[in-house]
């Protein structure tokens, strides 16, 4: 295991101390997030951050379903032309992906092809840093979000994620974002919304800790009430799923769905939050990849087109950008096992209204490869200098250690 | 502070959570004899071998012909996947019904330490093998521990031994034996981790029966210098030349206090006294002086309890195991992939994370609806003693069956609120602030 992902977890572990950001040292109560509402500056945009953990096969989510080299390079997983949601004459989008092909119709959905870095890392741990990062040379331990959040003055409430732990994404060198684990809410009749706020009151002089996991009571107590608001709140992610899916790295376990819904509800209440970081795991489809892929892209398109339509109903909508990515594509030969090893190079989704939808990026050569894998042709730098700049309202030179590429139709 | 918070603090801590009936028998015991018994307990293991490991056989990738079909092939992957989940549930059962508890605890203290994932080593039967070797080796000698695990099959795995070779050596468990597994991160250079490396060339995992083996031929036999120590180094004795260090006089006592007494830094005398009791890298006679530090008895309070710990506990508690069918149980196991702590699956090399990464919205609600299930499985024994107490009482009652010294006001008034229904008084007391941390 590389250094910085050692680190981080040994930061979690308690291996080391000091200064270091613990695993869930920042979580705040939703509660604090939603004071805050009222403070946004007029105009302020918001991105929304999915990652999908586990490396998720760009080839198969969007298609060059003309391209022979496609078809015999995987002749048991490839989808043909009658399968894809047809982009154009060469390029399909995976058919899970019903309600995104509706938007890229619309013109709402951009789909970057070929986006990686230059000498790509195959472990997911490193990858997942260097994205996480965006230092392809030496992935440190602050997060391009967290050091935008450094010079945006630190307020944890700027860069929100609903994930379990802090992703390294939102830690920056003097600040870092804010964790509210998300939850459904379906609770025992046994415990009433009463003994929800009674557990939740602090009690003089016990342990910190002890305080710590009252307070616990108060988030969760805040998370029922807004769900409750949110009809026909379907979760994504029912028992029994981790055991379909694999679960490298990590990923959100509550329902991507769940955590979208949260998303949508601070974004109506109009808080101070410019970044929220959501995810999936279970991409990691080194065997029997079709149906469980699928699977997949299909709780992230129920799940995002969803919070689409919901957040476009409402005046703050407009406002909002949406980034997909995942710390590698695979291979581009289909392993023995109906599934395939950790590749390189794959696609960036950016959604919003105010994005001018299209097919972008040069797709890469599925012929001319680099052991084997995919060749990239668009930095991921020039997306998130292009984030930072169009949706953060940012200099991405200084959250991007001096990048000064950008994504020339954004 | 009485002596019956001072045994249940012990036991809460050296043991997967005590019963009423185990607190008091400490009590009447004494705090001395209580270390004892728990260090060398006299008689048999009765619950251990009520349930005896899992006879897993052959792997099941064993028998698959040379170019096996997908069909064969799946079948192999959902035998393999069975046998991984037979495994955890069998420890998840052995965690509740072991009497030698702490020796138990200990195993999994060093499968944390260890920390090595199922999902990379993928065979439970090489899991089990390096589990057995925490059972026999984890409570002696350091130095055959750690002589053990350079030749641990399932370590070797995951930290790509097999492909450390003379002519393409790879650091992964060289950098990890030092950093986290015997002197901490600091006490060694990238030189030393090199040099480690080389030393360590050689042991390979046989793909068939996933034993580790020593091959001459992948060794690199030259001279190497780690730690200031120069020679033709192996396995066994790069660990001599790393237990000499005094770095490793303290690391492994800063880690056992970490996980068994405060997630706050050891006190620089308690840093001594356990070093120096550790001096012989015997490690009982550590763990001996953990548990009759003074400072040891001012931890409550100071850990969050694990997500295995807070689940096998209830499971004691209530008597859950002897009412809970299979199937039951099998689903309160599960609760643990929702909490994020899965035996043989921790995150990474690094192992769990600990305090408040395990106090988030998301586990609070898990929690309760684990509380739920678990109070559903609570023995009628368990239940007829809490009914026994008059309903002004019942949340004392609770408190002492729960092994929690006592509630705050804040939640004695919730529980009261419940008290005419023992299964949501359970509930409540199982996800109560007080129940999470000890």
């Amino acid at each position: 295991m590389d250094t910085t992902t050692r680190r981080r977890f040994l930061i979690a572990s308690g291996v080391v101390g000091g200064a270091a950001l613990a695993a869930g040292a920042t979580t705040l109560a939703l509660s604090d997030l939603l004071d805050t509402a009222g403070n946004r500056p007029e105009g302020a945009k918001t991105l929304v951050v999915i990652t999908l953990y586990g490396g998720n096969d760009g080839l198969n989510t969007v298609i060059p379903y003309a391209d022979r080299a496609y078809q015999d390079a995987r002749p048991e997983l490839a989808y043909d032309g009658g399968e894809v949601l047809r982009l154009d004459d060469a390029t399909g989008l995976n058919p899970a992906l019903k309600g995104l092909h509706e938007l890229f119709g619309s013109k709402k959905l951009a789909v970057v092809r070929g986006v990686g870095y230059p000498k790509p890392d195959r472990s997911h741990f490193r990858s997942m840093d260097i994205w996480q990062t965006a230092d392809p040379e030496r992935p440190g331990n602050t997060g391009w979000i967290g050091r935008w959040l450094d010079g945006a003055g630190g307020d944890p409430r700027l860069a929100v994620s609903f994930e379990k732990v802090l992703p390294p994404l939102l830690a920056g060198e003097r600040s870092a974002g804010a964790v509210i684990g998300a939850a459904d809410v379906k609770l025992p009749r046994a415990v009433t919304a009463q003994a929800l706020a009674g557990f939740a009151k602090p009690s003089a002089g016990e342990p910190p800790l002890q305080a710590r996991a009252a307070a616990c009571f108060g988030d969760l107590a805040r998370v029922r009430e807004m769900a409750q608001q949110v009809k026909d709140a379907d979760t994504d992610s029912g028992d029994g799923d981790e055991e379909k899916v694999p679960a490298t790295g990590t990923g959100g376990l509550a329902g991507l769905q769940a955590q979208l819904d949260l998303v949508a509800q601070c974004i109506e209440a109009g808080v101070s939050t410019r970044m929220f970081s959501v995810s999936l795991g279970g991409f990691d489809t080194h065997a029997d990849e079709r149906d469980l892929q699928e699977t997949l892209l299909s709780y992230l398109d129920r799940g995002l087109t969803a919070f689409y339509r919901r957040i476009t109903a409402h005046p703050a909508g407009k406002d909002v950008v949406v980034l997909v990515y995942s710390e590698f594509g695979r291979r581009v030969r289909a392993n023995a096992s109906d599934g395939t090893d950790h590749g390189t190079a794959s696609n960036v989704f950016v959604l919003g209204e105010s994005i001018p939808g299209g097919l972008y990026g040069e797709q890469p050569s599925l012929t001319d490869l680099d052991d084997g894998d995919l060749k990239f042709t668009t930095d991921f730098r020039d997306v998130y200098a292009s984030a930072l700049d169009r949706v953060l309202q940012a200099d991405p030179a200084a959250a991007l250690n001096g990048w000064k590429g950008r994504l020339d139709w954004w | 502070m009485a002596e019956r918070e001072k045994v249940a603090h012990l036991l809460r801590r050296a043991t997967f959570g005590p019963t009423a009936d185990e607190v008091d028998r400490a009590e009447r015991a004494g705090y001395q004899a209580t270390v004892e018994q728990l260090l060398a307990p006299a008689g048999a293991d009765r619950g251990a071998a009520r349930t005896p490991a899992p006879k897993l056989g052959a792997d099941p990738y064993t028998d698959l012909p040379k170019k096996p079909t997908r069909e064969q092939r799946q079948r192999a992957q959902q035998a393999r996947k069975d046998q991984v989940q037979q495994l955890t549930h069998w420890w998840v059962d052995r965690m509740v019904a072991a009497d030698h508890q702490l020796a138990e605890k200990l195993v999994f203290f060093w499968h944390g330490h260890w920390a090595t994932s199922v999902q990379k080593v993928k065979s439970a039967g090489l899991m089990l093998a390096q589990q057995q070797t925490f059972r026999r080796d984890g409570r002696g000698d350091f130095g055959v521990l750690v002589r053990a695990m350079l030749r641990d099959g399932a370590l070797i795995h995951w930290l790509d031994g097999q492909r450390n070779t003379r002519k393409a050596p790879n650091e992964n468990l060289a950098r990890e034996l030092m950093e986290l597994f015997t002197l901490g991160i600091g006490a060694y250079t990238e030189a030393d981790v090199k040099a480690a490396a080389r030393a360590l060339t050689g042991w390979t995992v046989d793909r068939v029966d996933g034993t580790a083996t020593f091959q001459q031929a992948r060794h690199d036999g030259g001279a190497k210098t780690v730690l200031g120590r120069t020679g033709p180094l192996d396995a066994d004795s790069l660990a001599e030349v790393i237990l000499a260090q005094p770095a490793a006089k303290t690391f492994l006592p800063a880690r056992l206090w970490f996980r068994f007494a405060s997630g706050e830094p050891m006190p620089g005398p308690v840093r001594d006294r356990l070093s120096a009791a550790f001096a012989g890298h015997d490690v009982s006679a550590l763990v001996r002086a953990l548990l009759l530090d003074e400072q040891f008895t001012a931890t409550g309070g100071q850990l969050v309890k694990q997500p295995v710990e807070w689940l096998v506990g209830a499971v004691r508690q209530l008597g859950a195991d002897g009412t809970a069918g299979d199937k039951q149980r099998k689903q309160l196991y599960q609760g643990l992939t929702r909490l994020d702590q899965v035996p043989f699956k921790p995150p990474s090399v690094g192992g769990w994370p600990s305090g408040t990464a395990w106090l988030n919205t998301f586990a609070t609600q898990t929690r309760v609806q684990l509380a739920q299930a678990l109070s559903a499985a609570a023995s009628p024994a368990f239940l007829e003693r809490l009914s026994a107490a008059p309903v002004a009482g019942r949340p004392e009652a609770l408190a002492r069956l729960l092994v929690v010294d006592a509630w705050t006001d804040r939640t004695r008034a919730v529980l009261a609120d419940a008290a005419k229904d023992a299964r949501k008084l359970t509930v409540l007391g199982l996800i109560s602030p007080e129940y999470a941390v000890h």
